[in-house]
């Protein structure tokens, strides 16, 4: 039962991929623009340069012959090349890939620790004013846009405070500002559904049984409550990575580091069709790849899930 | 059919929060919409006489770098930045809601298709879908709103598909079936006006997302051409001028932040009151 359970999840992410990246194919197809001059516009090729180039990408071939060699390619994981740079999208991707692995990573820190506080606290003191207190700072992590916390924070904690670097990157300091904007963007769907759980939880048999046997308060909640609403959160949490991904693109702008956003932005104002490509289709690998481990983690804590789902 | 707003309308209004953001939305509208006779002079009047003046008499919010106004470079600026926002929802709304009434209504083939499509879909973070739709397209302001529009869309269709499951369990959609509608006239009679209620709940925090990543285009510099007072774009234009003159940034964001979090409220707010007592 659990092999069919996994074989059944592994054959839903392949082909939610498979859509995915197809999607991506007919988008890039639709679009007007000739690859092999844009990739040889800069250096001024002639006609006939342009023409040869043509044959060399295989960009005369018939459309399901592209399509096959696109998905062949992707497989052995070559994502295309930039027609601005000509080099690897696969290799550009990577070397900007480890600050903003860095940057969601701490984000997710900060933001389930905040979302787990606030969630939790919300819930416990439920309809007092701690409770309307906690929900409105998690609407606001949900509202604000990091573009502007991020100027905040710049403004306060390090223009006038001084205590941290506004911009760049380096050694942990510089981590801490923008992790500490995405973090709180990140807190505000936490918070919400860390709360909801936490109430849904409370009001269940085994929670009042836990209470009338005159267990302490935080036994009950931490024990008792905490462990059946947290679980399912996980996978909500999981879900959150594409936000994160979103997130850091703005969040680095902001900050001026490197990494995928400001790959892609770039891209995006040079029209380097393949490299936005290639961080959007490794963004939906990322994402599918997040949510089916999730998922199994998930099946694995609650075993029910096994015969539920298949 | 009940009428959906009956059961909304009064609870709505009584919660204090929803009242403040219905109120600051209709303010940022008129103030979009009446821009050119609130700011006749225009969002562009460069004075350099009068560059990063600090908030006081004549300029209430203070000037930018090249003398413009900024209180009336966000009133103008409202109109680029809500307009996005109402085009994208639009878009959103306008191909999600279908996608997803026709998947709950008739299931089978149709539903997986669809669903599977959004699933896809799905699987991109959304920004960056949002910010592929712009590459593809070419930057400009009309881009953005198509981009977050569509990107904003499969969530959408989600959310209307399981608000049309949930209602077609009715006791009183049986009762249609077995006197003889057909599954269109359900749709429209019945399921329609009894979903409406978390259709509208998350159309506005769907217009509040719209809002947050059209301007985060736009602060990327991927929408509104330089000079353009839409709110993301004043906020980068003035993100240089931080120390010397935060007043540039700090009041386009205030807005744009004030103004999704009242959509996110009101959202909040409906779907409060669909809540079981």
């Amino acid at each position: 039962m659990v092999a069919r359970y996994v074989g059944r999840r592994l054959v839903q992410a392949a082909f939610v991929l498979w859509l995915a990246v197809t999607l991506a194919f007919v988008a890039m197809q639709l679009t007007p623009g000739d690859p092999a001059q844009a990739l040889l516009a800069a250096s001024g090729a002639t006609p006939d340069e342009v023409t040869e180039r043509r044959t060399q990408l295989g960009l005369d071939d018939p459309i399901p012959v592209q399509y096959a060699r696109y998905l062949l390619d992707l497989v052995r994981g070559n994502l295309g090349q930039s027609w601005l740079h000509g080099r690897p999208v696969g290799r550009m991707i990577l070397e900007q890939l480890p600050p903003t692995v860095e940057l969601s990573l701490a984000a997710m820190v900060v933001g389930v620790t905040m979302g787990l506080g606030l969630g939790i606290l919300a819930a416990v003191r439920r309809g007092t004013w701690l409770d309307t207190v906690a929900t409105t700072v998690a609407v606001l992590g949900l509202s604000t846009p990091t573009y502007w916390s991020g100027l905040l924070a710049i403004l306060l904690l390090s223009l006038q405070l001084r205590w941290l670097p506004a911009t760049g990157e380096g050694d942990l300091r510089h981590l801490v500002l923008p992790a500490l904007v995405l973090g709180f963007a990140l807190s505000g769907s936490i918070a919400r559904l860390v709360r909801a759980r936490v109430v849904e939880v409370m009001a269940e048999q085994f929670v009042l049984a836990a209470r009338a046997r005159g267990l302490p308060p935080w036994r009950v909640l931490f024990v008792h409550v905490l462990r059946s609403a947290l679980a399912p959160a996980l996978t909500v949490i999981a879900l959150q990575f594409g936000f994160l991904l979103s997130g850091a693109v703005v969040t680095e702008s902001v900050f001026a580091r490197r990494g995928l956003g400001k790959l892609v932005v770039e891209a995006i104002l040079w029209r380097d069709l393949p490299v936005v490509r290639g961080v959007v289709v490794f963004g939906a690998l990322a994402y599918v790849l997040v949510n089916l481990v999730a998922d199994l983690v998930h099946a694995w804590l609650d075993p029910r899930l096994w015969e539920e789902l298949t | 059919m009940i009428k959906w707003t009956a059961p909304l309308r009064r609870p709505l209004l009584r919660q204090p929060l929803v009242l403040a953001a219905l109120t600051w939305l209709t303010l940022a509208g008129l103030g979009a919409g009446l821009a050119s006779l609130l700011a006749p002079a225009g969002p562009l009047v460069a004075d350099t006489h009068r560059a990063l003046l600090p908030p006081g008499p004549g300029s209430p919010l203070g000037t930018d770098p090249l003398g413009r106004d900024v209180l009336a470079r966000l009133l103008w600026g409202g109109r680029w930045t809500l307009r996005t926002g109402l085009v994208a929802l639009a878009v959103a709304v306008g191909l999600g809601l279908p996608a997803g009434l026709v998947a709950g209504s008739f299931g089978g083939q149709i539903e997986a298709v669809l669903m599977r499509i959004v699933d896809a879909l799905l699987a991109f973070p959304s920004l960056l879908l949002a910010m592929a739709v712009v590459a593809l397209l070419g930057p400009g302001m009309g881009s953005v709103a198509i981009a977050v529009g569509l990107a904003a869309a499969p969530a959408y269709s989600r959310v209307a598909r399981s608000a049309v499951l949930e209602v077609r369990t009715q006791p009183y959609v049986d009762v249609a079936r077995a006197i003889g509608s057909n599954e269109w006239r359900i749709l429209i009679r019945h399921v329609l006006p009894n979903a409406a209620a978390p259709l509208v709940a998350f159309a506005a925090t769907q217009l509040g997302w719209v809002l947050l990543n059209g301007a985060a285009l736009n602060f990327l510099g991927l929408g509104a051409p330089p000079g353009t007072p839409e709110w993301g774009a004043m906020l980068a234009e003035g993100r240089g001028y931080l120390r010397d003159a935060p007043w540039v940034s700090t009041f386009p964001g205030l807005t744009l932040t004030l103004t999704v979090l009242a959509a996110n409220l009101v959202g909040n707010g409906i779907q409060e009151t669909m809540r079981p007592q």
